[in-house]
């Protein structure tokens, strides 16, 4: 039984298609939305992966299908340079963006936090909806950006612009990395094929994005400090939501920094100003200032855009990740019927790497000739995010500790991202360290770490999220046994795309180079190639599976009661899927912890957030049931 | 096997089981009242703060790019200030006490003042974007562009960001001025209404302290 009381209905249920599928402001179709956005976005950033281990394994191949795409890029059907530095650009944007960012917080987060907390929605409910279709027209420029300049009709739409808008540099996309690293990414189309038009549309991508992800981060923040239901005390939230409100905090403070470098390099791009770009520059063949289309600039420092970017881009790490962290706590604790250990060394170690992570920015940029004092300080600080990395994974092996584990599709997902996590974390230790991170700078090893920890670490965390709430979503269950066979390949299959990467950047292989056929030395290394991408296909094949499975379920799949795992807090009180207003007009009240599994004296090996007559007092066992 | 029982009463847990504990709803969990209409305004001043949290953060980036810029660069020239911009600054000082003014006339329930001193505000908030305006104009008259040096790259860019900012707190302003005029009637609703008049206010004195901030960056630093 749980006591209930009043709760307000803001808005009423809408009942047009359009108002309830469309325009909606209810935080769980919203949520679904964002889902279904990183769900689209995943698929074109493989799909790019995928065409860029084809080069890596036949580079010089003429793939027809190519040619009849991207005429420009592929002229004959062979992949040019440059079509493979904007695939390498354009994976990176869209998975990070828009598949790291959007499914973790503004999917799962913005579903699951008010009901968790017991509210009846987000605090700002238009503004939720403004923060995703603002997401999503940045999603639209930044597939724009790619066509932009192979494409006549386009290019020529855009072109009416300004003149730094004109493409026709030969080339698909912007080439300037995830990272849009300046001085090259700040001259516009003089400094050759790919940063033309392409790249301004990369950059408004890029800031709209940010200002979608800002109406977001304000929103979860204001709900979790106002909306909570009674009896929900802050330790006494899930840790799911401690990791949604430390990511918002993450993403408030740090997308208005990379928004202001965004409107830095697009002015820098745009408008004539020298705010990244250093006097004296000669590119293409041009001396700034001796040609009309190469103006004169001084005095700017393309360092400046590093650290404007990095500010950004490591905070954007653990927005990635924290998400993950704690719907792994979450999952772990409910399928090992076990108590977090240590939940509020958890919540502090959620702090801690957030806070931590705002002060290491540095460790990207070792190489760009910083003081190596400096580079000792970002060092120290870099490795010390490894104490509550550890605590965290103590505290879920401790969990796990002496439990006996029901081995779920979500169970397993959420044991494969402490794996990653680990597997993957291990070697920022040795790329956090200046001196070493000066010979591995820029090579595979590099690109194995940060898939493993941030890339594929994050989507396990989505895939346990997904296969954990997905009966309360849709009210129906995923398939568990397609859901365990999308497991194994995807486990089995990232280590062997990752693990050869370490070898292969410890060799000294560099990242984004298109071929290695002129190295010698790493001629040898080709077997290894080939196993990545094979191994790569395997994996996205399973990846169809996953697909197939989401869409069949939503539809067919089994249906699933209010509380299929016997879980504890407030989203397996209500129906699956929950009403508009969550509660059906009466909020819960809060007697318990997130995570009461096994307690000693209760009638069942779970007590639920609501439960009032699981009252124990002084404890002793006046239920008189023992176990 | 686990023989005996303890009592599930945990660290970290809350304040144990059966007793509500403290929510953000102005509960103090001892059952008292909840969701009062007062904690539910309060969202529109806790949004403000979080909002203005992210605006510091570009704020600073930006003044960080400017500094690192203004003590890097061998091409620095200094701007002549342009005087209408003293008048700026007392306009935007001037609006930051009317705005004031309304709010005290508001909860003194002085409706009628309330209005008055709000499209008070308005007007100097205009006036202050007339001025920045003419401070523009001013600059480019004697060919002083965005892209003509450093420090007329950096005036146009913070005075540029401040103005639009400043656009987003007038339209409050007058989103405020608008709704006075109506009659309310429910408690619900006057909570309502002081927390959105706090809530602008807010946004719009940190946009006034910007403004001094910037003017100070921008003539005094360097």
């Amino acid at each position: 039984m749980s006591e209930t009381h009043e709760g307000a209905h803001r808005h009423p249920a809408p009942t047009g298609f359009i108002r309830k599928y469309i325009f909606s402001v209810d935080h769980k179709v919203i949520g679904i939305q964002y889902i279904m956005l990183a769900l689209a976005a995943v698929l074109v950033g493989m799909i790019m992966s995928l065409l860029m281990r084809m080069n890596l394994s036949w580079p010089g191949t003429s793939w027809p299908i190519l040619e009849t795409l991207f005429p420009t890029g592929a002229p004959g059907g062979v992949m040019t340079p440059e079509f493979y530095l904007s695939l390498v650009t354009m994976h990176g944007t869209i998975m990070v963006f828009f598949v790291l960012t959007t499914a973790p917080q503004g999917g799962f987060g913005n579903y699951f936090l008010p009901i968790q907390i017991g509210a009846e929605d987000m605090a700002f409910p238009t503004l939720n909806m403004l923060s995703f279709w603002v997401t999503l027209v940045g999603f639209i420029v930044i597939l724009l950006a790619i066509f932009v300049e192979g494409n006549q009709g386009l290019g020529e739409m855009f072109a009416a612009l300004g003149p730094s808008f004109r493409g026709g540099s030969g080339t698909v996309g912007p080439i300037g990395g995830w990272t849009g690293y300046a001085p090259l990414s700040a001259l516009g189309r003089i400094a050759g094929p790919g940063q033309g038009a392409g790249m301004n549309l990369w950059v408004i991508s890029i800031a709209i994005f940010c200002i979608g992800s800002l109406l977001g981060a304000l929103n979860f923040i204001t709900t979790l400090l106002n909306m909570r239901t009674k009896g929900m005390s802050l330790m006494r939230m899930p840790l799911t939501c401690w990791a949604w409100f430390t990511t918002a905090v993450l993403a408030l403070l740090s997308f208005p920094v990379l928004l202001g470098g965004g409107i830095l390099l697009l002015l820098d791009r745009v408008a004539g100003t020298s705010f990244f770009i250093p006097g004296g520059l000669y590119v293409s063949g041009i001396l700034s200032g001796s040609n009309p289309n190469f103006p004169l600039h001084t005095g700017g420092s393309p360092i400046l855009w590093q650290h404007l970017f990095w500010f950004f881009g490591h905070p954007e790490v653990y927005i990635a990740i924290l998400p993950g962290m704690g719907a792994t706590s979450h999952i772990l604790a409910t399928f090992a019927r076990k108590p977090v250990f240590g939940y509020r060394a958890m919540v502090f170690a959620i702090f801690a790497i957030g806070l931590l992570g705002f002060f290491v920015w540095g460790h990207h940029m070792f190489i760009s000739g910083m003081s190596p004092y400096s580079a000792i300080a970002f060092s120290i600080l870099t490795l010390s995010i490894g104490v509550p990395s550890a605590v965290k994974t103590f505290n879920w092996l401790g969990t796990l500790w002496g439990s006996r584990i029901r081995f779920t599709t979500a169970m397993l997902f959420a044991l494969g991202f402490v794996s990653l996590f680990v597997a993957g974390g291990i070697t920022g230790l040795i790329l956090g360290q200046s001196s070493l991170d000066l010979a591995m700078h820029d090579t595979y090893i590099v690109t194995a770490h940060f898939h493993l920890v941030m890339g594929v670490a994050s989507i396990f965390g989505m895939f346990a999220a997904l296969y954990f709430w997905f009966p309360k979503m849709f009210g129906r269950l995923l398939n568990d046994t397609i859901g365990r066979i999308h497991f194994w390949i995807t486990f089995i299959g990232v280590y062997a795309i990752f693990v050869p990467m370490h070898i292969m950047g410890i060799v000294g292989m560099p990242r984004r180079f298109a071929s290695f056929g002129e190295y010698e030395f790493l001629k040898e290394l080709h077997p290894l190639v080939m196993l990545v991408s094979v191994a790569a296909v395997i994996t996205i094949g399973a990846q169809l599976l996953f697909y197939v499975n989401v869409f069949w379920s939503i539809f067919k799949g089994k249906k699933a009661d209010d509380n299929p795992w016997e879980a504890t807090t407030l989203e397996w009180n209500t129906t699956s899927p929950p009403p508009h207003d969550n509660f059906a007009g009466v909020l819960p009240t809060v007697y318990h912890g997130p995570y009461e599994f096994a307690v000693p004296g209760a009638p069942k090996d779970f007590v639920m957030q609501t439960d009032i007559e699981a009252e124990v007092p002084g404890g002793n066992g006046h239920n008189g049931h023992k176990h | 096997m686990v023989t005996s029982t303890r009592p599930i009463i945990k660290k970290g847990a809350g304040p144990g089981p059966g007793v509500p504990g403290p929510n953000g709803n102005g509960s103090k969990g001892d059952g008292g009242e909840y969701r009062d209409p007062k904690s539910h305004a309060n969202r529109y001043r806790i949004g403000m703060w979080v909002g203005l949290a992210s605006v510091t953060m570009m704020f600073t980036s930006l003044s960080s790019a400017y500094i690192v810029r203004s003590v890097s660069a061998s091409d620095w020239t200094s701007l002549p200030m342009p005087r209408v911009l003293i008048a700026s600054t007392l306009l935007i000082l001037a609006s930051s006490v009317t705005l004031e003014v309304a709010r005290r006339q508001l909860k003194a329930a002085a409706t009628t003042a309330y209005a008055r001193w709000l499209m008070i505000t308005v007007v100097l908030g205009v006036g202050f974007l007339v001025s920045q305006l003419f401070a523009w104009r001013q600059l480019s008259a004697q060919g002083i562009y965005l892209s003509s040096n450093p420090h007329s790259s950096f005036f146009y860019l913070l005075t540029g960001a401040h103005a639009v900012h400043l656009a987003g707190g007038l339209f409050g302003v007058t989103f405020l001025w608008l709704r006075s005029r109506l009659v309310l009637s429910e408690a619900t609703q006057m909570h309502k209404r002081k927390a959105s008049a706090d809530a602008v206010s807010i946004y719009w004195h940190f946009m006034d302290a910007l403004w001094i901030y910037l003017f100070l960056l921008l003539f005094l630093w360097r």
